[in-house]
């Protein structure tokens, strides 16, 4: 058990790296999608499933959307 | 696998691997904030931060072996269920997050228009 | 020179943040407001989920604050957006293929009828007004994404929304004239697990699921067309 949570917890620190370090904005998006979306299992794991269904539908739908809104307005690649 | 169960290392682990989760992320998106420079980059450090403080307030009201604050049958132990206080504020907490991001991309957007540029270094150095 | 400082100073906020997490001991029981909750939960609201009783009961006004500042953020997204010039040339957008249209059409109402059904039962099974929500927006998100040129009608919608917090404060004003204080549960309490029970908890959920629901559409809305 404790170990399904350690590989869980090491693969949401590698997104969060992934997201600091890409230079196209649209796959740092994804990584933060990702990040968010280890926390919903995690939240889960840790039995609060009204708090998990929240971070799902909100942080891993509707942060995504509007981020990728912004970006078509902008520029897509950091300089 | 029998080496890992009886050994500190996997006692220490199971103590304390939310807490190195959560303190990991909060690093993580203070490093996006301070070091990088376009201003979407900044944003998408921000949101990793809020998870962060998130996944630590959750983690903080957890009882070992306890079960979920639902009584779905009637007359359920009500003994070792895990704390509802930190999960209602949480719930505030991530609602709150999602209309800040989208004022802040909103704002992003106005900037882009206003001075062709998303660089802050370049947008302080044009103030005047 | 300045990703140096940077560094220095997360690394000295990490060591502070180390020697203050350390001394918390993970997995005991730590207050007794928790447990005073659980206890007398059903007794004073009669609603089975105890975190829904936390959030509307025992600390209601936070909830109207928090739908308040979500008001606030759409308002100010509208503010914000809303003086840019027309953009003279359309850029040419491919539609979309086939399936996509088929499907998303075919998907949308059964997505808005789980997110409707989630915060109808809120009192009694993990859910409720943000998390259904946030389901119904994520389905006007699809509507958005494969069908060109629909657009929402914006009176309809801006009505039920201001409709929705309209109820929220008369039901707590109500309580107001009847008992002692703002949002008092006035209702009848009713048999612990089935729909009508737990006082004024669905009516103000209800409100706020469909209030939610539509802001966040609006938001997204205006991000796509105003920009």
């Amino acid at each position: 058990m404790i170990f399904i949570v350690s590989i869980f917890v090491i693969l949401m620190l590698i997104a969060a790296i992934a997201a600091c370090i890409f230079r196209d904005l649209l796959g740092a998006v994804i990584a933060a999608c990702v990040v968010s979306l280890i926390a919903a299992v995690l939240f889960y794991l840790l039995q609060a499933p009204d708090v998990a269904m929240a971070e799902a539908a909100i942080g891993a739908a509707l942060v995504t959307a509007v981020f990728v809104i912004a970006i078509i307005r902008t520029k897509r690649h950091e300089e | 696998m029998d080496l890992l169960s009886n050994s500190n290392v996997a006692n220490f682990l199971s103590n304390y691997i939310y807490y190195i989760g959560a303190f990991g992320l909060v690093s993580i998106g203070l490093c996006i904030i301070l070091i990088k420079r376009n201003l979407i980059k900044v944003i998408i450090g921000l949101s990793i931060l809020d998870t962060g403080v998130n996944l630590f307030l959750i983690s903080v009201g957890y009882i070992s072996k306890g079960t979920a604050p639902i009584f779905s049958k009637p007359g359920l132990d009500s003994a070792r269920m895990v704390d509802p206080v930190p999960q209602a504020l949480v719930l505030t907490a991530i609602v709150i997050g999602v209309a800040v991001l989208a004022l802040a991309l909103s704002l992003a957007i106005r900037l882009y228009h206003h001075y062709g540029t998303l660089n802050l270094r370049k947008i302080k150095e044009q103030r005047w | 020179m300045r990703s140096i400082v940077s560094i220095i100073l997360i690394a000295i906020i990490a060591l502070g943040i180390t020697l203050a997490l350390i001394v918390i001991p993970f997995g005991e029981p730590k207050t007794e407001v928790g447990k005073y909750y659980i206890d007398k939960g059903i007794e004073d609201t009669g609603a089975v989920n105890i975190v829904t009783s936390v959030v509307l009961n025992y600390r209601g006004f936070d909830t109207l604050g928090e739908v308040t500042i979500l008001f606030i953020a759409a308002i100010g997204i509208g503010a914000v957006l809303a003086t840019q010039k027309k953009r003279k040339v359309e850029k040419k957008v491919t539609p979309a293929s086939l399936i996509l249209y088929t499907g998303c059409r075919f998907l949308f109402p059964l997505i808005l009828l789980f997110g409707i059904y989630i915060f109808i039962h809120g009192h009694l099974s993990p859910g409720g007004g943000f998390q259904g929500g946030a389901i119904i927006a994520s389905a006007f998100v699809l509507i958005y994404m494969s069908c060109q040129g629909r657009r929402l009608p914006v009176t309809l919608t801006k009505a039920i929304e201001s409709l929705g917090g309209l109820v929220f404060v008369i039901v707590g004003l109500i309580g107001l004239g009847l008992g002692g204080y703002f949002l008092l549960n006035f209702l009848p309490e009713g048999v612990p697990n089935t729909l009508f029970s737990a006082g004024i908890i669905p009516i103000i959920y209800i409100a706020i699921g469909f209030k939610v629901g539509l802001e966040l559409t609006g938001i997204i809305d205006n991000l796509i067309e105003k920009s």
